[in-house]
């Protein structure tokens, strides 16, 4: 178990506007508007800020873009970029902050336009001379080369992909925010356009603007503020490749060495997490962590999502939003997944909301399955 | 490492390419690809440039399928020499490429605007 566990909680949260967002808005602009509703959530001000942890693929040093609209010189900051599981990292970032005394209360903050300024503006890529010659369509291809592998080794099938993408929408229905709420069956994501086989468009995660904040302190000052504390109970972090020719295995992700290290640091197993937020870039990811995380053997990802078992009224609750496939993906989604995930044990979940909720575990990943963060949440009933 | 580099590794890859070679490297004894100026994991900058036999397996493959355009191939290669690249299968219908399939490479000469590449041709008895 971790020294740390436990010494830093998320006590507010906030998504910016979501989905398509006033025209010429910035992605500062909902940063700063997710900050300033995240710390009218738990009741403190900007004031009382004195770090900053962001990252977007629209703005290169983040944090200066940011300070500066706010008007703020926190003592400490963080401009982590790992790609969409860049949160998870700020997230041990601020708590390894916070015990060492370099800061007290943090907020980690992103925002993005990329619905309104076109994917390939918001996220221009980097020239790779050993794979631009083949144009594979950066990230779908990636997710679906482990795709391939996964149903070559396993025997996986389109139509279990298919079941994450419509336990995703069932959990979107439940969902005000969510961006897609109209029926989807296995049928609709089989017969939807075909992007990069074996995916269809309905396999891959939504193209939205958003963002949003998350106000992190010390388990002191949390006791007195609007929302009830969640702590961050241990976290782990990997990197495994850039590129996705370079991924050591296919079908194993650096989730399974990111996952044991926060399970171990936060005294926890995979069996006690009530409700799992798993970062649903593409259908096969929630078929790969699940797998890595331990929830079912590697290989057995697809048949244990069959049958609707992560949906609503499902065994396991996982990605109750409505997660990147119909909720929401501004393009790092890893932010919204913490959200959810504190939420969740918050209680402030609505409709969705599940019962008896004190350990959460959202999993970030980011690149082409290249970075993996794991952070395991609790209630003040698991310190 | 502590003279100036002569030429980039991607460099010295190209003029292998421009003879009609699929190059890799080696370092301690484990061959990799893309080249470095150092090997990955170990950090050695004793590296040796070989030439692939161009023989190789089908890892993963995905078919592209741009709007207003034609379906095309993305494939990882595991080649026989122990190394792994993106390329592209080429000459079969790309739904038709499958993991597991042995392919042997061919180079596609530079141009003017590109650079040579290799991509890969179905090898049934490879």
């Amino acid at each position: 178990m971790s020294k740390i566990r436990g010494n830093a909680a998320i006590v507010g949260t906030a998504e910016s506007d979501l989905g398509a967002v006033a025209p010429d808005m910035s992605p500062i602009d909902l940063m700063a508007q997710g900050t300033m509703r995240a710390l009218d959530d738990c009741g403190l001000a900007l004031s009382d800020v004195d770090g900053i942890l962001v990252a977007a693929s629209q703005s290169r040093m983040a944090a200066l873009s940011l300070c500066e609209y706010l008007g703020v010189n926190p003592g400490f900051f963080d401009s982590t970029q790992v790609g969409g599981s860049s949160f998870m990292a700020h997230l041990t970032h601020a708590q390894a902050a916070i015990a060492a005394g370099l800061c007290e209360t943090v907020v980690v903050a992103y925002g993005s336009t990329q619905r309104t300024i076109g994917r390939a503006t918001a996220s221009a890529r980097e020239p790779n001379p050993y794979e631009d010659p083949y144009k594979p369509m950066m990230p779908p291809s990636a997710y679906a080369l482990a795709a391939s592998r996964h149903m070559h080794e396993f025997g996986t099938t389109r139509e279990q992909l298919a079941e994450v993408a419509v336990a995703a929408r069932n959990w979107a229905k439940l969902n005000p925010k969510s961006f897609m709420t109209d029926d989807l069956t296995v049928e609709d994501v089989l017969n939807a356009r075909m992007i990069s086989h074996p995916f269809t468009v309905r396999d891959c995660c939504l193209v939205t603007d958003g963002g949003g904040a998350i106000v992190v302190t010390t388990p002191e000052r949390a006791k007195d503020l609007k929302q009830k504390p969640v702590y961050i109970l241990g976290t782990g972090e990997a990197i495994t490749h850039a590129m996705i020719s370079q991924m050591p295995d296919l079908t194993t992700s650096g989730t399974a060495i990111s996952g044991p290290i926060a399970f171990e640091r936060a005294g926890v197993k995979p069996s006690d997490i009530d409700v799992l937020a798993l970062y649903d870039a593409f259908t096969i990811n929630v078929i790969l962590f699940l797998e890595d995380l331990g929830y079912c053997k590697k290989g057995e990802g697809g048949a244990f999502v069959e049958g609707g078992r992560i949906g609503p009224g499902g065994e396991l609750a996982v990605n109750t939003s409505g997660g990147g496939l119909s909720y929401c993906h501004p393009g790092m989604y890893g932010l919204l997944v913490l959200i959810e995930a504190a939420r969740q044990i918050q209680g402030v979940c609505g409709e969705r909301q599940q019962d008896n909720v004190n350990l959460t575990l959202a999993h970030g990943n980011g690149g082409v399955l290249s970075s993996q963060c794991t952070v395991i949440l609790g209630s003040e009933e698991t310190l | 490492m502590s003279e100036p580099a002569e030429k980039s590794p991607l460099a010295v890859f190209r003029e292998y390419c421009d003879r009609g070679e699929l190059a890799y490297q080696v370092g301690d004894g484990e061959p990799f690809f893309y080249p470095r100026l150092a090997a990955p994991g170990t950090g050695s900058t004793d590296l040796d440039w070989k030439v692939s036999g161009g023989l190789g397996t089908v890892y993963a493959t995905t078919t592209l399928f741009p709007r207003g355009g034609d379906p095309y191939d993305v494939s990882l290669i595991d080649l026989d020499e122990g190394f792994r690249m993106m390329s592209r299968v080429e000459g079969i219908d790309p739904l038709e490429v499958k993991v597991g399939m042995r392919v042997k490479v061919r180079m596609i000469p530079g141009t003017d605007d590109d650079a040579p590449y290799p991509v890969f041709d179905i090898a049934e008895d490879a």
